[in-house]
């Protein structure tokens, strides 16, 4: 497991897996992809697989965290022991405890909060693969699923992460660029707002290389947005369609 | 971290920022006054108290020998714990790490990594056998707001205070020898907190700004004025301009105090 490569980007420019440093891996998004959740979505970016589920709003439990004035969100981000190259062990890591409150903060903003006192708003995100990329390809999909449970939102929230790898600010960084690579900033977003509610970076840049790398990973965020409204107006179209086939009949 | 401020004092904080000032006579983007003492406790390897305003944080280090990571086999490793003890706050309580404290140690931990400032590779004693551990716990003693830099600040501070004992290797069994040395640090990052407060940015919040605040930004910078870890935290948001601000804000505070620490 020691291999590292020499280079991250070729003489012609690309990259490990002959993307431009400016392109995205492909990203497939599905919502409502489980019966018992309130609202689902399911995300396929790059090799990273991930589902999620959104029950409430709910009662809370246990009952002493409600809130008298809004609701109450929960997040667990949690990744399968099989999703990576060696085994993880289920208990949560200290890793997955933070990234399960970063996520649920960028997901905050754009819930109305204040429409739902005494509940609870379960979010849970489930990592099948990974590789790179996983917390904002869980923002993603867990947008979806909160907008298909029909929660009231102020807008989608998007993520997507540049960084730097062989001196080139590059967008959407994989596995091996992430942990070989100089710097990884992931950033959320709310495109109509122009609302940044995640953001973190590891590695070293300077000013102008973080302004850089920033402005990238809004550009990737924005290219993921449409996607997302995308797989939004799919199920609902396919659910209108349904109902005239049945109305038909 | 459940303490209660009532709505008119939230207003009160609030309205008074939005005209640049603040409720404790600081301006917008000035630091609480900070008193670094250490080698306070003569059992760790390393020590420091930082007193941030009334914020205090008291880190102490130890250093065990022990396994490397797979994936660095011949480098030391740096663990960084935080613990909120109940004393601190009527917020904290007792019992296993919850978010918050696991949120700071990684926050602390994630500026001293990714700067370099340990140079872990000295710390090798065999490779894939056997090195050193550092272990950097955070005690946060009590809680002011903050916690974030002055924890930071205490952590570099106890870091630099580090004595390792001499030693000879042989056999997979480490001696210790008389007389000490420094630990290798290479960098020395300082981490800097911005809150938003309606739309200003706000360095270095006290506790019932913390409490009104929309969201936080903490950024860690090196000597050479690069960004090395970054955390937003907050149910709120920023605007793409007010990051590129607080990276602005971080970097001129960094420098002021680097400058006043000697660092």
């Amino acid at each position: 497991m020691n291999d590292k490569p020499e280079k991250l980007i070729d003489k012609k420019g690309l990259r490990l897996d002959g993307r431009k440093p400016d392109e995205l891996r492909p990203v497939k998004l599905q919502v409502g992809v489980l019966s018992n959740a309130d609202g689902s979505a399911y995300i396929e970016h790059g090799k990273n697989k991930i589902l999620a589920g959104v029950y409430g709003p709910r009662e809370v439990h246990p009952k002493h965290l409600a809130l008298p004035d809004r609701t109450v969100v929960k997040c667990r981000y949690h990744m399968a022991p099989f999703s990576v190259q060696e085994r993880k062990s289920p208990a949560p890591s200290r890793r997955e405890i933070e990234l399960s409150k970063v996520i649920r903060e960028s997901l905050e903003p754009a819930i109305f909060m204040e429409y739902y006192p005494r509940t609870m708003i379960d979010i849970f995100v489930e990592v099948l693969q990974a590789d790179g990329g996983t917390r904002c390809a869980a923002i993603t999909a867990a947008a979806l699923a909160l907008a298909d449970s029909g929660i009231p939102m102020r807008d989608l929230v998007v993520a997507c992460a540049a960084g730097k790898v062989d001196d080139t600010i590059v967008l959407d960084l994989m596995d091996t660029e992430d942990k070989v690579g100089s710097a990884d900033v992931p950033v959320a977003l709310m495109p109509n707002l122009n609302a940044v509610t995640l953001l973190q970076m590891d590695g070293t840049l300077s000013t102008d290389e973080f302004e850089s790398a920033v402005n990238l990973a809004l550009e990737g965020c924005k290219q993921i947005y449409a996607l997302q409204k995308e797989a939004l107006r799919t199920k609902y179209v396919s659910i209108k369609e349904e109902n005239k086939e049945e109305a038909e009949e | 971290m459940a303490t209660v401020i009532t709505r008119v004092k939230q207003k009160q904080i609030t309205q008074l920022i939005d005209k640049g000032k603040r409720l404790d006579g600081r301006g917008l983007t000035d630091y609480r006054e900070i008193k670094i003492e250490q080698g306070i406790i003569e059992k760790a390897e390393g020590s420091a108290k930082v007193l941030l305003g009334k914020t205090e944080v008291v880190v102490g280090v130890k250093i065990e020998a022990g396994e490397p990571f797979s994936d660095t086999p011949n480098e030391g490793v740096l663990t960084v714990n935080a613990e909120l003890v109940p004393l601190a706050s009527p917020g904290f309580e007792p019992g296993p790490p919850d978010e918050n404290s696991i949120e700071l140690a990684r926050i602390v931990d994630r500026g001293i990594r990714e700067s370099k400032a340990l140079d872990t590779e000295k710390l090798c004693l065999e490779p894939g056998k056997k090195v050193f551990v550092v272990f950097v716990d955070v005690y946060v003693l009590n809680h002011d707001g903050n916690l974030i830099d002055a924890s930071a600040l205490a952590a570099m501070a106890a870091l630099l205070n580090t004595k390792m004992g001499k030693y000879e290797y042989k056999d997979g069994e480490v001696k210790m020898k008389p007389g000490y040395e420094p630990l290798p640090i290479k960098k020395h990052p300082i981490t800097v907190t911005c809150v938003k407060i309606g739309d200003k940015l706000v360095v270095d919040p006290w506790l019932e700004e913390e409490q009104v605040m929309d969201a936080r930004i903490s950024m860690a910078i090196d000597d050479d004025d690069n960004i090395c870890a970054i955390q937003k935290g907050g149910s709120g948001y920023f605007e793409p301009k007010q990051v590129f601000e607080a990276a602005k804000l971080a970097k001129e505070k960094s420098r002021e105090m680097r400058k006043k620490l000697n660092w």
